[in-house]
């Protein structure tokens, strides 16, 4: 599990490399231009979340990828699919909510929020998307102060 | 009294004895110090009410110069025998501890006589003290016992029992604690004493191995810097036992552990052991540990670097390079087993991401090379794998992955510091890449890394570079491509400028590229391009970058002064004159921004001169601008003569080249001599108060401060200033006809000349130029006028026709203004000035604002924004009190740059002051949030940044706040900027 002496589910994880802050064009400083919420914006939300078992990004560990993030601005649709390391993963419900909660806590309410796992990655996809889709218990999840204490520390910036 | 048999009384007789003892001890004579000693000792076995009394009499006694031989070491046996310290009170205690510092410090030898006893009773004395302010003396006491070599005869072990409890030191000073001690007082003191003798080390190593595991991350990082403390001191003998254990710990470390700190206390730790194995000095039937220790490293290590991709690749690569950095010895040894390996995997692995792993790695071990200089030759793996290395280099060089190229030019930049690796083909091989990829590589950054490594390279390989690469880029800049667009060849021109500029770095290759631009700013001057005014800049730009590096070389400085400079002032000189004879030709040359940017190049190409190369220059610039004397520039036969300083419509661009005159003689050491000051100055002053350009009057005035600054203080300074002032003041009045001028001249302007007017601003702007040039040059030195003028400035903020621009002028009194006036053009400035100012002028502008009329309000905001964006931010802090009621008033302002200033200075304050911005919470809540909606997106950013900042007050003063501010940051998270909306995650996240 996370922190603890539990050994790892995985210890030596294949890693990806980050991608570099998006640079800022002379269109987004133009005080006049609108620039629309793209997937690379959603992207940049979740990519520095922190895993949960390993001192690494969600992005490092490819569990999220610009790919696999869809974004419809004018229609205020999110979709994001994460891909777990492994398919027993334990973590995916935990991954998944802290998505969720970043995205509820970084973007407008007139969004529309679906997380679910990249199909075909994980043993109990069914079940962790049913609960990710789930908003009664998604707001109860961040009821309990023990669960939104271990979510929090995966949003935290690194220090 | 002393007598008595109530204990309390007896105890009250003893304090005052000792009390007087103490005021009195350095008055004592011999005989009644023995007295006295004898007397105390005696008094330990008295009631214990009566000891703390006794032992102040002691310390007194301890301190006594006159103290006979061997009554230190009767009060120490006394001490130790009666007197159960740990059952006393602190300050007793303490007091015990300084008279046991005190003896040690001045009867060292008789205390060493008492043998290990003197150790037991201390162990005895210290063994259970709980207290953070009497550990800090025993922990010193006993570093002293063991540095100063008393005898620990069986009691090593005890001795470090009774320290090594401590450790590690989990301490929090209590909240306003008094005394001040930080737990790194104690960690860093405690140290000191584990790691101050080799003996311990068999009771410490499995300490430090036991707690390297532990669950805290303050006792690991303790741990593993106690260990690198340690080694500095072990050698083989004290380790051997643990290596397996202590490699095995750092290793795990290492692999798991999420903390950078941790990692680079476990790196350095590795490279404290290794560096120790390689230099312990070993008896001749010892075996030399260090190549095992290092194979168990290779051993857990290098099979990681052959999975590029996977998360361990870069923890084992750090701790090879750790091990390898240790010792010429560890680096050859892990070198001879890795370098291969890694070449091996370079051409296994054909991904472009994998490969830059590997590189990056590979990298990492040619740095290490550096340390040791130049590549010896009988040892080295890298000579013998020279060529594979740099054919991996070169290939990375035509990867198309910009990321791999910037690792291989990294790379190549490191080889090329090795000093007799690479072979003249190979350099040949190096130039080549260097310049294919500084001119044609599509990516910025890969273009400019190669140029920054041809910059370091040059000057190790001068002739290489002057010759092959210089001669290369003049060709690519007078060639005419065909068929290729106008913006690829301005681009390409461009670089080779970028690039020209970046190899000028040794005086052989300045002599060849110094020509090679000018050549090309003179075609460009010719040429009627439509975009050379861009492209001369770009050349001044270089020729800026090379004069910069000239500096440090008197001989290239004074060659490139002289081969420059008058070269400039030619062009700039026949160009004024044509323009003077054929208006409206529109030469590039004398547009401002061209001008502009031939400032800087004359600048830096004086600052460095030397005094007498300077006066020699200094004699033939001035008469070229005063009297027209053209005779020492190139080319010298012009249609007119030169008259800058002279009246008539016709000489209006040659006044503009006083610019460059600016450039030059402000730019001066300060004690060089310039001929004509006084005519000089006057010049000036005329120019700057009757020249309708406001560019060529904003000069003269810049120039005039710039000279002002220099000049010694005395008569002839009081005089021209009393001249500027008598222009200055009438200019400035106030007076019925003002306006109506103002419009006047406004309206006739550009009537006369017929043109779209580019001096808008005409005489009230000119005026208001000076006053702030010249208060500038005073302000810096405190000239009784200095005053004076600020206070002109001040009044003129309550002026609603030139408050505005007044109000801008204190962004020029408090900034480092780039061309004249600062301290690289050797101007006099004192430290401080900004303070001073701000003491001396900030309640006057707060008392202007508060007496001001709304209309002008804004002005006195203003000029207070712009100087608290100036000013150091711990000086802010302190004078805070006085300025935040304003500060908060200023936040309603509409004014942008006072509402961005404003927000630029509070944010901040919150950080560093959250105590006294809490009691403004509910103001700074409502303020931020209403300029999170502000029209300008600058705005909107400070504000969100602040409210962002607003976290950093106490969560209980935020408490309340909270359910709103997090609403209200909902709506900037839709905001139609990216940039803004940013701001608003990472706000309201934080919340």
């Amino acid at each position: 599990g996370p922190g603890g002496g539990a050994a790892l589910e995985n210890a030596n994880p294949l890693i990806y490399r980050r991608s570099g802050e998006r640079p800022v064009t002379a269109r987004e400083e133009d005080d006049e231009l609108p620039d629309s919420i793209d997937d690379r914006e959603i992207f940049d939300l979740i990519r520095s979340i922190n895993d949960p078992e390993h001192p690494l990004t969600l992005e490092e560990l490819n569990v999220v990828e610009q790919v696999r993030v869809k974004v419809n601005d004018a229609e205020s649709t999110v979709a994001v699919e994460f891909t777990p390391t492994i398919p027993h993963c334990s973590m995916a419900t935990l991954i998944g909510l802290s998505i969720k909660v970043k995205l509820i806590r970084s973007l407008p309410e007139r969004f529309k929020l679906d997380v679910h796992i990249t199909p075909g990655t994980h043993a109990s996809e069914h079940a962790v998307n049913k609960q990710l889709a789930d908003k009664e218990r998604v707001a109860a999840a961040l009821e309990n102060s023990h669960l939104l204490e271990v979510v929090n520390q995966c949003l935290s910036a690194r220090s | 009294c002393l007598e008595n048999t109530d204990p309390r009384t007896r105890g009250r007789g003893i304090q005052l004895l000792s009390q007087v003892l103490l005021q009195c001890y350095s008055l004592l004579q011999e005989k009644e110090v023995l007295h006295l000693v004898l007397f105390y000792e005696n008094r330990l076995q008295d009631h214990h009410l009566v000891i703390p009394s006794v032992l102040q009499g002691l310390r007194a006694l301890s301190m006594c110069e006159v103290l006979s031989p061997g009554l230190a070491v009767s009060v120490l046996k006394a001490i130790f025998q009666e007197v159960h310290v740990q059952s006393l009170l602190q300050l007793d205690r303490h007091t015990v501890y300084s008279i046991i510092t005190n003896f040690m410090g001045t009867r060292e030898e008789e205390l060493k006589g008492l043998g290990a006893d003197f150790t037991f009773g201390f162990i005895q004395v210290m063994d259970g003290e709980k207290d953070p302010r009497n550990l800090l003396v025993a922990f010193q006491i006993v570093h002293d016992l063991i540095t100063k070599n008393y005898a620990l005869g069986p009691f090593v072990e005890e001795l470090f029992e009774v320290t090594s409890c401590y450790f590690p030191i989990d301490f929090t000073p209590p909240p306003n604690d008094p005394h001040g001690i930080q737990r790194e007082d104690l960690i860093l003191s405690l140290r000191a004493v584990l790691a101050s003798t080799p003996q311990f080390a068999e009771f410490l190593l499995p300490l430090l191995i036991e707690k390297m595991d532990s669950d805290l991350q303050s006792a690991k990082l303790d741990s593993l810097q106690t260990l690198t403390a340690c080694c500095a001191i072990y050698g083989q003998k004290e380790l051997q036992e643990f290596l397996p254990s202590l490699w095995s710990s750092l290793r795990r470390e290492v692999f798991q552990t999420a903390s950078e700190k941790v990692e680079a206390e476990c790196l350095a730790a590795l490279h404290a052991l290794s560096a120790c194995l390689s230099c312990s000095v070993l008896s001749s039937d010892t075996e030399d540990l260090l190549d095992s220790f290092l194979s168990s490293i290779l051993q857990d290590c290098r099979h990681h670097l052959c999975e590029p991709d996977m998360k361990l690749v870069w923890p084992s690569a750090k701790l090879l390079q750790a091990a390898a950095g240790a010792s010429l010895r560890t680096y050859h040894r892990v070198t001879r087993s890795v370098l291969p390996l890694l070449l091996e995997q370079y051409t296994k692995h054909p991904q472009s991401s994998q490969r830059r792993t590997i590189l990056e790695m590979l990298l990492g071990f040619l740095e290490l090379q550096q340390k040791w200089g130049h590549v010896e030759e009988d040892e080295s793996t890298l000579l013998s794998l020279r060529a594979p290395v740099c054919s991996v280099v070169f290939s990375a060089l035509t990867d198309p992955s910009v990321q791999l190229q910037l690792v291989g030019t990294r790379a190549l930049t490191v080889l090329g510091s090795l000093q007799g690796l690479l072979s003249p083909s190979d350099l040949e091989l190096v130039v080549d890449h260097l310049i294919r990829l500084a001119l044609h590589e599509e990516d910025s950054q890969s273009s400019e890394a190669a140029m920054e490594a041809a910059g370091s390279l040059a000057p190790i390989y001068p002739k290489v570079f002057s010759g092959r690469m210089v001669p290369r880029l003049e060709e690519e800049l007078q060639s005419e491509r065909e068929g290729e667009s106008p913006r690829d060849h301005r681009s390409l021109r461009q670089r080779c400028l970028q690039a020209l500029a970046a190899v000028s770095i040794h005086t052989s290759i300045v002599r060849e590229t110094v020509p090679v631009l000018l050549q090309h700013l003179r075609k460009v001057h010719k040429g009627s391009e439509s975009g050379n005014t861009q492209d001369m800049v770009s050349v001044c730009q270089s020729l800026h970058r090379v004069a910069l590096q000239c500096q440090r070389d008197t001989e290239s400085c004074w060659y490139y002064h002289q081969a420059v400079v008058p070269c400039l002032l030619a062009m700039a000189v026949q160009a004024a004159m044509q323009e003077s004879t054929h208006p409206l030709l529109g030469k590039a040359l004398l547009k401002e921004e061209v001008l502009a940017a031939m400032v800087p190049v004359i600048s830096a190409a004086t600052t460095h001169l030397s005094p007498e190369l300077a006066a020699q220059s200094v004699s033939h610039v001035v008469p070229l601008f005063l009297e027209g004397e053209v005779t020492f520039l190139p080319q010298n036969s012009f249609p007119c003569s030169f008259q800058p300083f002279e009246d008539g419509e016709c000489l209006e661009a040659q006044r503009r080249l006083v610019v460059l005159l600016m450039a030059f003689v402000c730019s001066l050491p300060r004690d060089v001599v310039i001929p004509q000051q006084e005519r000089l100055l006057r010049e000036l002053l005329v120019l700057s108060c009757s020249c309708n350009c406001p560019f060529t009057a904003t000069t003269a005035a810049k120039c005039f401060a710039g000279l002002v600054n220099k000049h010694p203080a005395g008569q002839q300074l009081d005089e021209i200033l009393q001249l500027a002032v008598n222009r200055m003041e009438p200019g400035l009045a106030e007076g019925p006809r003002r306006t109506q001028a103002l419009t006047l001249l406004l309206w006739v302007r550009p009537a006369l000349d017929g043109g779209a007017g580019e001096s808008q601003g005409g005489r009230p702007g000119a005026d208001s130029a000076l006053p702030a040039q010249v208060t500038k040059a005073l302000v810096l030195r405190y000239h009784p006028l200095s005053s004076r003028l600020t206070d002109k400035l001040l009044g003129l903020l309550g002026d609603a026709e030139l408050g505005p621009a007044a109000a801008d002028g204190f962004s020029l009194l408090m900034a480092e203004s780039p061309d004249v006036l600062h301290k690289g053009c050797h101007a006099d400035v004192r430290i401080m000035f900004r303070q001073r100012f701000f003491t001396d002028n900030v309640p006057k502008l707060v008392q202007g604002f508060h007496g001001a009329g709304p209309d002008v309000k804004a002005n006195y905001l203003k000029g207070l924004s712009h100087v608290l964006n100036h000013l150091p931010k711990p000086v802010l802090v302190t004078e805070l009190p006085t300025l935040l009621s304003l500060l908060l008033e200023a936040l309603s302002c509409s004014d942008r740059v006072v509402q961005l200033s404003t927000l630029g200075c509070l944010q901040p304050l919150l950080l560093e002051a959250p105590q006294i911005m809490s009691l403004h919470v509910d103001t700074l809540v409502t303020k931020f949030l209403s300029l999170t909606s502000s029209p300008a997106m600058a705005v909107r950013i400070a504000a969100l940044r602040c409210a962002h900042a607003l976290t950093s007050l106490p969560t209980t003063v935020l408490l309340p706040y909270k359910a709103r501010v997090i609403r209200a940051l909902a709506k900037p998270l839709d905001d139609k900027k990216r940039l803004v909306r940013k701001e608003a995650v990472a706000a309201r996240g934080e919340w």
